[in-house]
């Protein structure tokens, strides 16, 4: 963190001179807002930062960082962020997107990026429905789920973000709520300095098409017995007085308990590992559903490996160290020739 | 090795090795190329290969073909009608006879025309005589059977000793052009270096094959062809997509930037990707995407990042590009999309040529999205347009759509290696670091280029994208921006005209025809084109490289001449194109929708018809 004294920026120093025209009230203005106090404690000069976005809402993020920036199509994101990364190991990239962006349209692309563990920062804005097209369900919507493409209720399942990215075999997902900018911002810090593609899915409010559809687990009042903040080495407890707990229930599942009942004490609690590369109870954190369980929070997991970006890099320079061949005039002389004259 | 009864001089000949698919005749056909060139001809090849790896064996449909054109002089398509033809099987000749010479040699062998090949190949009994080549001169060796009793002692299985057929008719082939078997040689001693019994085989194979050319002195008259009397320097063979390759390495390294590929894996233009794949010595970055989008997606990351970036694709994946090509246009970023056509539409004919992707290449995008379009039109000049279209990428800031072809991303021909420090520098219009605020759209006088400013440097942070903007790089719903923005990106795609060389004509520069191509049928039209020459007609060639913008001279070249006839193999696109972009002059057309090149007497038949026509009318 020595770096950081040399970069004193303030999140205004993030700021571009753009008007911010998203929706009095929507969750994107938080998120915007938690990104730029993250940036600030990163240590990283400004001119290293690059946001990529494809096509909704969130997707107009880039033009209100003062950063480099590339809006680009719809669910391409990840593939143009892979190639800026694969280019220029050295920035720090950030993908912006949608749960329609990032998990329809753009599905593959985004699978495929975290598969090669390319270390890029995928901030998913879900709101579980398509806000710039005004309206329309989308692969989070709950199934039944009725908007303007599905007036009798969808008929199909939704995508668990976290179970996508570990089925992928994602190595960072967290998960955070927009109006939650100090749990926001821890989360954004360690994305970024994990080495390797993190996945950070924000429960996000759209005002206008889906509003209130976290409000179950995000509203003031009931936040902290529906929801589990998780922190790497700390036991899995929660409610309002940590009066709440996960324990593992015959190996197989995980259980919510009341401490104190059944002569359950802190002692019977899961302690979080987001390091443990084994994702089986990451996984069943992630996919937690209210009321059966609260929903995890924080991040669920963390696990280092090789990054594509450097891997690429690696082998170039290993290849280059021994090469025959170092410029196109020995490349163009080399194998079979003849001369003529 | 042996005294030649008698051997014919001749300026040039083409021979066609053909078999099944899984005979190696790739191979044979590269090796005996390879040689020729080394010997000093000029020559042209073209694989004819089926889709199916290994589509069923003794089939038509798994005919694997290799053509090589070889001259004392000047040779410009891999020929029309074989001198020789190899047949590994019946089906091999059920493919070619028709495209063999009359008198040509045929080899086949003997132990594979069986019954049941015959019957599977659509042949009743006698396929020579129901082909009606019994004056040609027919050799059938039993190849077969002689490679079992050349190897019999070398205790290879039964599989790996058929596997030699194929070099046994190349020795063969060595002793009717009385080439040495040096080449080959130590190609398989390379090849199997660890396993020299192979080696061994193959080289066993290989002369006994030549051995019985000479013993059985059936294959006189053998044929002469002395080198070609061409330009100084050092040479080498090389194929489009290797050249395409080069060329964007070559650039790469002028630019002084890094060279990233993103791409997909599509026949026929897989080779670029591959070859760029193995230059990691060269620093190249290639990104073997998970589809085609992602393909130039990755690259236009690439390219706002700094790096010389290209994708290579073929029709289909082109039509799955074309979104972010737009993206391309409106971000001003440099990438050059490499097309080599196969015939279409959808899957169409995967491993076969054809030049229809022209209108899609200019057109296949929404809203006004002009880019560069640029031709190859000879497997080695592919080197010297993949340069051009980076240069023009990188210098223009603008995505420039490269057109090979099939046939020139497989056909080789021998290449005068150039030197570096003959090319030109590419100089892109990098951002001035102390111009802040930096203005993204801001743009030179002069080729209204913007200026390019890489993440990374302070002070000169921006953000592009898909919506439009303003000069100063703002979204803008203005009407009036909206069209001054799409004029202005036209018109700097227009400028590119400034700079790039006139169109040329072959021969007198007025006539009775102008005989006008595009991109990769050069060969053919030249060849149709002189020979009509040589008979005393008066009939140029045109052929275009640069297609959008069009060079600046085509009224002045096209008014010279009394009929134009645009010949490409397609229903009429470039035709369309010049009626739009030259309504002054009307066109005729020759056009060819087989996946097959055109032949020389298909472009000299059409001219002296027209030029008939033109004297009774």
């Amino acid at each position: 963190m020595a770096e950081t004294q040399v970069y004193k920026y303030t999140p205004k120093d993030f700021k571009s001179d753009q008007e911010v025209r998203w929706c009095p009230g929507c969750g994107d203005h938080a998120v915007l807002s938690s990104v730029q106090k993250a940036l600030v404690e990163l240590g990283i000069p400004k001119e290293r930062f690059a946001f990529i976005s494809g096509i909704g809402c969130s997707s107009r993020f880039p033009y209100y960082m003062n950063t480099y920036g590339f809006h680009s199509i719809h669910g391409r994101a990840a593939a143009i962020a892979s190639g800026v990364k694969t280019a220029n190991p050295e920035l720090s990239v950030w993908q912006i997107t949608g749960d329609g962006d990032a998990l329809a349209i753009g599905g593959n692309h985004f699978i495929h990026a975290i598969r090669r563990n390319i270390d890029i920062n995928i901030i998913l804005f879900n709101n579980e429905i398509y806000g710039l097209t005004k309206g329309q369900y989308s692969p989070t919507s709950t199934k039944g789920l009725v908007t303007k493409t599905s007036p009798f209720g969808t008929v199909e399942e939704p995508f668990s973000v976290g179970e996508l990215v570990i089925g992928a075999k994602g190595k960072f997902f967290a998960r955070t709520i927009d109006t939650n900018i100090a749990l926001s911002t821890q989360i954004y810090i360690e994305a970024a300095k994990h080495k390797g593609t993190s996945v950070i899915e924000v429960l996000q409010n759209c005002v206008i098409f889906n509003d209130g559809i976290h409000d179950t687990i995000a509203e003031k009042e009931v936040r902290d017995d529906r929801t589990l903040i998780l922190k790497h080495g700390q036991p899995m407890t929660f409610g309002k007085n940590n009066e709440k707990g996960l324990i593992l229930e015959g190996c197989r599942r995980l259980k919510a308990v009341n401490l104190g009942e059944d002569g359950i004490t802190e002692k019977n609690i899961l302690v979080h590992d987001a390091f443990e590369p084994n994702p089986g109870i990451q996984y069943m954190l992630a996919n937690m559903k209210y009321p059966e369980y609260p929903v995890a929070l924080g991040v669920i997991r963390s696990v280092d490996g090789p990054t594509y970006d450097i891997s690429v890099q690696e082998q170039i320079e290993g290849i280059k160290k021994t090469a025959k061949i170092k410029c196109m005039d020995d490349l163009l002389k080399s194998g079979s020739t003849w001369s003529v004259g | 090795m042996g005294k030649k009864s008698e051997a014919i001089e001749r300026e040039e000949v083409v021979i066609r090795f053909s078999g099944d698919s899984g005979d190696g005749m790739q191979l044979t056909g590269t090796l005996f190329s390879d040689t020729a060139a080394l010997f000093g001809n000029d020559l042209s090849t073209f694989p004819d290969y089926p889709a199916e790896i290994r589509a069923p064996q003794g089939t038509v449909g798994g005919v694997s073909g290799f053509q090589v054109h070889l001259g004392h002089s000047e040779i410009n398509t891999p020929g029309d009608f074989s001198d020789v033809l190899v047949a590994m099987n019946p089906a091999a000749l059920k493919a070619n006879a028709k495209w063999i010479k009359p008198g040509g040699t045929i080899i086949y062998d003997e132990g594979n025309f069986t019954e049941k090949n015959i019957e599977k190949a659509g042949y009743k009994k006698n396929p020579i005589s129901e082909e009606n080549l019994e004056n040609h001169n027919v050799i059938a060796a039993p190849i077969s059977s002689m490679v079992k009793e050349a190897l019999k002692d070398y205790g290879l299985d039964p599989k790996s000793v058929l596997r030699t057929k194929n070099m046994f008719a190349l020795g063969m082939v060595y002793w009717l052009f009385d080439r040495k078997l040096k080449y080959t040689e130590d190609y398989f001693e390379k090849k199997f270096r660890n396993k020299p019994g192979m080696a061994e085989a193959n080289k066993v194979a290989l002369r006994a094959g030549y051995y019985y050319a000479e013993t059985i002195e059936a294959l006189t008259p053998t044929y002469k062809i002395l080198p070609a009397e061409i330009a100084k320097g050092t040479y080498r063979n090389i194929n489009g997509n290797t050249a395409t390759a080069w060329g964007f390495m070559a650039a790469a390294e002028k630019a002084g930037l890094e060279l990233f590929i993103g791409s997909y894996p599509i026949t026929p233009a897989t080779g670029i990707l591959e070859e760029l794949a193995a230059r990691k010595d060269l620093g190249v970055k290639s990104f073997q995407a998970e589809d085609e989008i992602a393909g130039i997606c990755t690259s236009l990351g690439a390219s706002f990042a700094g790096n010389l970036a290209v994708t290579s694709t073929s029709g289909p994946g082109l039509s799955l590009k074309s979104e972010a090509i737009g993206l391309a246009v409106m971000a001003e970023l440099p990438i050059v999309i490499v097309n080599v056509q196969r015939a279409g539409p959808s899957t169409g004919l995967p491993t076969k040529t054809e030049q229809a992707d022209l209108m899609q290449a200019l057109y296949g995008r929404n809203g006004e999205c002009p880019v560069v379009v640029i031709a190859s039109s000879t497997p080695s000049d592919c080197f010297h347009f993949a340069f051009e279209a980076a240069r023009i990428a990188l210098e223009h800031m603008t995505p420039v759509l490269l057109l090979s072809d099939s046939y020139l991303a497989n056909g080789t021909e021998p290449w005068r290696i150039p030197e570096m420090k003959d090319l030109p520098k590419i100089n892109p219009p990098f951002a001035d670091r102390t111009e802040i605020p930096f203005l993204p759209y801001k743009r030179d006088n002069d080729k209204l280029a913007r200026s390019w400013a890489v993440p990374g440097i302070p002070g000169l942070e921006h953000r592009i994208g898909g919506l439009e903007k303003t000069d100063k790089g703002t979204v803008s719903y203005v009407p009036e921006n909206h069209e001054y923005m799409v004029r202005l990106r036209a018109e700097k795609v227009e400028r590119v005209a400034n700079e790039i060389p006139g169109l040329e004509v072959y021969g007198a520069k007025s006539g009775d025809i102008l005989v006008v191509g595009w991109g990769g049928s050069y060969g053919y039209l030249l060849t149709a084109v002189r020979e009509l020459q040589d008979e005393g007609h008066k009939v140029s060639l045109a052929n275009f490289n640069f297609i959008n913008p069009l060079p600046k001279n085509v009224k002045n070249v096209f008014s010279q001449f009394k009929k134009i006839v645009v010949c490409e193999l397609n229903m009429g696109q470039f035709a369309d194109y010049l009626r739009i972009k030259h309504q002054e002059f009307s066109y005729e057309q020759l056009n060819k929708i087989q996946g097959l090149p055109f032949t020389i007497n298909d472009i000299k038949e059409k001219c002296i018809k027209i030029l008939e026509d033109n004297q009774n009318g």
